[in-house]
Formats: structure tokens, sequence, C-alpha cells
């Protein structure tokens, strides 16, 4: 005879509804002794003060595509300030009815790097693509053939100039910076110590004095009426400062290398160039996808640093629409809108590389 | 070794001599270029900003716009650069600018040292006091023991301890980076005054909740004469830019405007006559066409027409007249004769 109440416990007692579902995941991981049930009060209680008055300043009682009289008379959000001043803020000093033109342009680009994307395209007809893309944007933006009308760099502004710096920043800082490396780890020592000391001057100065050595000094030391592009300028100043960065996260990456990789390389035959391109560069360079990522954010994002050269990137537009007494009032909405800008900007970068490390991967 | 040395030397030395020779060829390089080169503010409204079709608008702008006219007889023939208050001065010694309008002060140490020429100036600000009506202040005498607000690190900042320092009297300053959080934190009631330059205060007081319960006080404590720079080195070049601004200053006083100045031309008046080029002479002493003084009148307008249409009472910022009307109607406007 088997015993009824047993059996019962065996097969049909289910754990008390407290220990399982949401209740049990509450009580584990927020009420689960009692400072942790003071602190999920308190957050709480902080979550019901402020997001129904930030929903509602956002979303309920805001205004989208008014004039700024009207955004006056509101309580809420004014986002008529963006569309309101869209083309200045996007392009700046473009002239108006050309405004096509850098926006096509964006659109290749940002088109042809989601096509670079995948790596199955990376073939040497990628790099015709890239090749014939540039200089259709460059005479897009520059003008000139085609009957379209010239228009100089010191028009181009907003988004353009901002993504156009933070991709030749990027994708020239990081060969250059790669070469860098290498030769600090050269043995020839005049090599080696041009690249130290290229390298540690760079990473002594902040990125703003070297705008500034690029704009203010440098001019100075041109003969009269000789004057250098300053969009170029500041250009060539972002692609040096952020090689030496570059260089240096590869360095770690050699660094990190076991010495039985290039102890290998050597007993194959291999020479210097062979190796470097063949065994430890692929394996470095895999290494230090993080770290080089993190620099090249940090590139993007100090794209902005331009303003004080007084470039119109993207965020300079911006302040200079804030400038007109009507939209001063309204420079929450609009930085809002510009850190969702840059956030998007970033964190595709940031989320495309978290996929090429793993399928890079090959480790065991 | 020594030879070597010598030659170098010698080379330099005649090569800062070529400089020299050269320089003071800034028409000619400006005439050769087709344009004017300006540097502007790019961030003040009102004096030097682009409107959101990328259009540059101001007083600041007009006036290199009267410049490029008294040269090319055509409003477009110049280029603005944006400049920042430390690039301004550089930008015009590297040559990378032809001409500054950027609400710049003329001062002793910046005609000497920094080697401009400062013209006639075409706005005088000076620094003032804006209070909450309710706070029933008339004079800034009355400030002792006040919370100031005050942008940090500009002459403001040093011009506003000046004045309470010589009146004796206590001031808490309130320190904020930015003009237009500056704004809010007054219109917030943080502080009791807020300092600027007069015409910035006429912007702020323009976009506060309700306008009519601020007043701007009526002392003025600092000087800021705010004048067009070239460089030292091309004395007709200076002559063209300030008799491109007291041309402006001449038409307002002799009551030409862009309006009436084709009905101008047929006018008896032999003044009238010699400015607008009818009786020739001007234009050939300055070098340019002698329908240049007509030409800035028609296309950009007399210097009322231009301090109302971006700064004056029926724009944002509502200013009035005040230092800047005609010295008739009690300013400081004055032009010398166009003979």
């Amino acid at each position: 005879m088997s015993n009824p109440t047993t059996k019962a416990t065996r097969e049909f007692l289910k754990p008390p509804v407290t220990e399982v579902g949401v209740i049990g995941w509450l009580r584990s991981n927020l009420f689960n002794n009692w400072y942790n049930s003071l602190l999920t009060v308190i957050v709480m209680l902080l979550f019901w003060q402020l997001i129904p008055p930030a929903f509602s300043w956002a979303f309920v009682n805001s205004v989208w595509n008014t004039s700024a009289e009207v955004c006056r008379e509101t309580d809420g959000a004014c986002w008529s300030v963006i569309p309101q001043n869209i083309n200045f803020i996007f392009f700046g000093f473009f002239p108006e009815d050309q405004q096509w033109r850098p926006g096509l342009a964006m659109v290749l680009l940002i088109a042809l790097v989601v096509y670079s994307k995948n790596r199955n395209h990376w073939k040497k007809s990628l790099g015709i693509y890239w090749l014939i893309n540039l200089v259709v944007m460059a005479s897009l933006m520059y003008g000139g053939i085609f009957g379209l009308p010239v228009v100089e760099t010191d028009q181009w502004s907003g988004l353009p100039l901002t993504f156009m710096l933070a991709l030749f920043g990027i994708v020239a800082a990081y060969p250059i910076g790669v070469i860098l490396a290498l030769g600090r780890q050269s043995k020839m020592p005049a090599i080696k110590t041009l690249c130290v000391v290229y390298i540690e001057m760079i990473r002594g100065v902040p990125l703003i004095s070297l705008l500034f050595m690029s704009s203010v000094m440098f001019p100075l030391f041109l003969p009269d009426g000789v004057t250098l592009d300053k969009v170029l300028r500041a250009q060539a100043a972002i692609i040096l400062f952020s090689a030496a960065y570059v260089a240096e996260v590869v360095r770690g990456g050699l660094q990190a290398m076991s010495r039985g990789q290039f102890e290998a390389a050597d007993s194959l035959g291999l020479n210097y160039n062979q190796s470097m391109r063949l065994i430890i560069l692929p394996q470095a360079l895999k290494i230090v996808i993080p770290p080089t990522v993190g620099v090249l954010l940090s590139v993007f994002k100090d794209t902005s640093l331009v303003v004080i050269i007084a470039l119109y990137d993207v965020l300079k537009t911006t302040k200079v629409t804030l400038s007109n007494p009507k939209w001063t009032s309204y420079s929450t909405e609009a930085y809002i809108f510009l850190a969702v800008l840059y956030f998007i900007c970033c964190y595709a970068m940031s989320s495309y590389s978290r996929k090429l490390e793993k399928e890079l991967h090959t480790g065991h | 070794m020594k030879l070597s040395r010598l030659t170098v030397m010698v080379t330099i030395l005649s090569l800062l001599a070529a400089g020299i020779a050269f320089a003071g060829k800034d028409l000619d390089a400006v005439k050769k270029k087709g344009f004017i080169q300006a540097g502007v503010n790019g961030n003040v409204f009102g004096f030097g900003m682009p409107d959101n079709k990328g259009v540059w608008k101001g007083l600041d702008v007009d006036t290199a716009r009267a410049v490029a006219v008294a040269i090319f007889g055509d409003a477009s023939k110049v280029k603005f650069t944006p400049l920042t208050a430390q690039q301004r001065f550089t930008a015009l010694q590297s040559g990378e600018i032809d001409l500054l309008t950027r609400n710049a002060t003329r001062t002793l140490s910046r005609e000497t040292k920094l080697g401009l020429n400062f013209v006639t100036v075409n706005y005088y600000d000076g620094q003032g006091f804006m209070v909450p009506k309710k706070l029933g202040v008339k004079s800034a005498k009355d400030l002792s023991g006040a919370t100031i607000c005050v942008l940090p690190g500009t002459t403001t900042e040093q011009n506003a301890a000046d004045f309470f320092r010589t009146n004796k009297m206590d001031w808490t300053p309130v320190v904020i980076e930015s003009t237009s959080e500056l704004a809010q934190t007054f219109f917030a009631g943080r502080c009791d005054v807020l300092t600027s330059d007069a015409s910035q205060l006429a912007g702020t007081r323009a976009i506060a909740p309700n306008p009519k319960d601020y007043v701007v006080l009526p002392e003025i404590i600092s000087k800021e004469p705010l004048a067009p720079a070239v460089r030292h080195g091309d004395d007709q070049w200076r002559d063209i830019v300030d008799f491109a601004v007291l041309a402006m200053i001449n038409a307002e006083e002799m009551g030409i405007t862009s309006q009436n100045v084709d009905k101008m031309l047929k006018s008896k008046d032999p003044m009238v006559q010699r400015f607008l080029g009818v009786i020739e002479g001007n234009g050939k002493a300055l070098g340019l066409d002698e329908k240049w003084a007509y030409n800035i009148i028609k296309q950009v307008g007399n210097y009322g027409e231009i301090f109302e249409r971006n700064v004056g009472v029926n724009t944002t910022l509502g200013i009035e007249r005040g230092l800047n009307a005609l010295w008739t109607n009690g300013g400081l406007m004055y032009s010398p004769p166009f003979k």
C-alpha cells in the first residue's frame, strides 16, 4: 500500500506561487532582503516621479512642427526647433537649391558602408566600388562637372562635414596607426625613435590644441596670400591625432602575440613582410578589435571639436540655430535630437564590431 | 661655412624686405580674387549669423557687403568666414581674411600691438544691467548686495567687478558658461540682475517669457565701440572700407534711402550730387567707380536701414537707436563731408 499523501506530494505539489513566475522572480531579484527591498521601493518611487512627467513633456504636451510662437504657448517639448531648421542643421551653408547633392552623397556613402559590412563582399571589386563612390561623392559635393555649380569647401557643413571628417579620419588613421605600431616595434633605431617621438608627442597634447595649431598658427608660417583649405587642415589634424592612438592599441595586440608565432613564421622562411601580413597582423588586429573600435568611436565624436575652429559640423549648425533668440529656449530638445543622432551612429559601429569579432573568432 | 651662413642671412633679410614691399597690396589682391573674404562672428543674432537657409544676416554682414559693393558694384562678391574670438585677429594678420567685421571693440592695444587699423565705428555698444521690473530698481547705483548673472572670462565680468568696486558696493556673481543658460537662469530668478552688452541684453529680454516684466537700467558701464578692421599696410584699402561705412551714415543724414536713391540722382543739391557721383571726383579719389556710393545705398541701404533691418525696434532684438542715432538726433553717428 502506498501512501497517497506522499504520492500526491511527489507528483502534484507545485512550488509555492511565491517562488516561480513573475512573483518568484521579483522576490528573488528585487525583494530578497530588506535593503534590496528598500532600494527597489526607492527606485520605483523615483521612476514614478520622473517618467510620467518626462513622457508627457516629450510626447503628450509636445508640438512637432510649428512656429516658435506656438511653442511659447505649450508646456511640453518644442520639437519644432528641428524640422523648422532642418535644412541648416543638416546641410549648413550648402546653397539651398543644391542641397540634394550632399543628401545624395550621404545616401551613397551609407549604402556603401552597409554593403561593406558583409564580409562576403570583401573582394577587389569592393575597393573599386569605394573608389568610384569617392569620385562620385567628391563631384557631387564640389561640383564643377556635369553642369553642377561649384560649391567651395567653406560651404561644406552640417552632417556631411561630420561624416566626412569622421570617415576619412577613421579610414586614414587606421593604416597609419598600424604602420606606426610596427615602426615602434622595429629593430631599426632611427625608425623606432621617430615613431616613438611622434606617438608620444601627439598623445601628449589635446586634440583641441592640434586643431588650434592647424587653424591659427599654421597660416602664419605660410607665405602671404597662400592659404590651405580649412577643412583639409582640420582633417589632417584629426588623422594625425587618431593615428597615434590607434598605434598604441595595435602595439598592445602585437605584444599579446606569443613569441612562438614569430618564431614559427621565421622557421617557415617567411620574410618580414610576409610574416607580418600573413601571420602576425591578422591575429594581432583581431585581438584588439574592441579597443580599436573604442578609439574609432571617439574619433567620430571628437569631430565635433572642430567647432572651436569655426567649422560648422552638425553640432555647430545646431548651436547656431539656437543662437536665434526665437529658438534659444529650446536647446534641450535640439541637444536630445543630436544625442540620438550620435547614438545611432556610434551604436551601429559598436554592434558591427561585436558581430565582426564573433565571425572572426577562431580560438578554441 | 661663414660665407654660407651669410648667404642664408641675406636671403632671409631679402625675403623679409620683399614681404614688406609686397604688403600694402591688399586691395590688389582683393580685386584679383574677385571677392572679399570677410571675417564675421557667426553666432550673434542681428550682427553676424546665418539664417535657417544658410544666408548670412546681420549688421556686420551688411557692412562687409557694403565694402563689396563699393569695389565690385555687387553685394554678392563677399565670402564670410565665421571666426571665434581667439581666431579673429590672427585670421586678419595671416591674410586668411581681408576684412574683419566681427563686433570687435576698438582699443589702443589692438591698433598697435596687433597691427590693425580700425575704421569708423558701425555700432556703439556698452555693458548694461537688466533687472525684473518688480524689484523697483531705477539705477545701477541701487544694486548693492545683488546677485548678478554673468558670462565667465569675458571683459564683461571684469567691467562689472570694476564698477562695483569703484562704487563701493557688494555683489555676488553667478557665473554661467553659455548665453542661453544664462538667460534661463536669470528668468528663473536665481539672480537679481543680468549683465552683458546692451545689444545682448535686448536680445535676452526679447526671449523672456514676458518681456514687459524686465527693464534695462540706463547706466552703461563700459565703452564698446565696435568697428570693422583691416591690417596695417594698405592705406587705400583702409580708406575704402572706412568710407563704405561712412557712406551709409552720410546717406542717412542726407535722407537718401535705397527706395529714393534713384530719385535723388536728379537732386539739385551739389552735396547730394557729389555724394552719388553725379558730380564726379569722389570715386576717382578712392580709386573706385564714380557710382560706388550710389551702389551701396541702392543694394545695401543707408545706416538707418541696415540698423532697423537687423537689430532695430521691429526685430526680435528690438534695440533703440540710442548712441547709434545720427548726431543730429543726439547719437554719435557722424560722417565727414564727402568732398
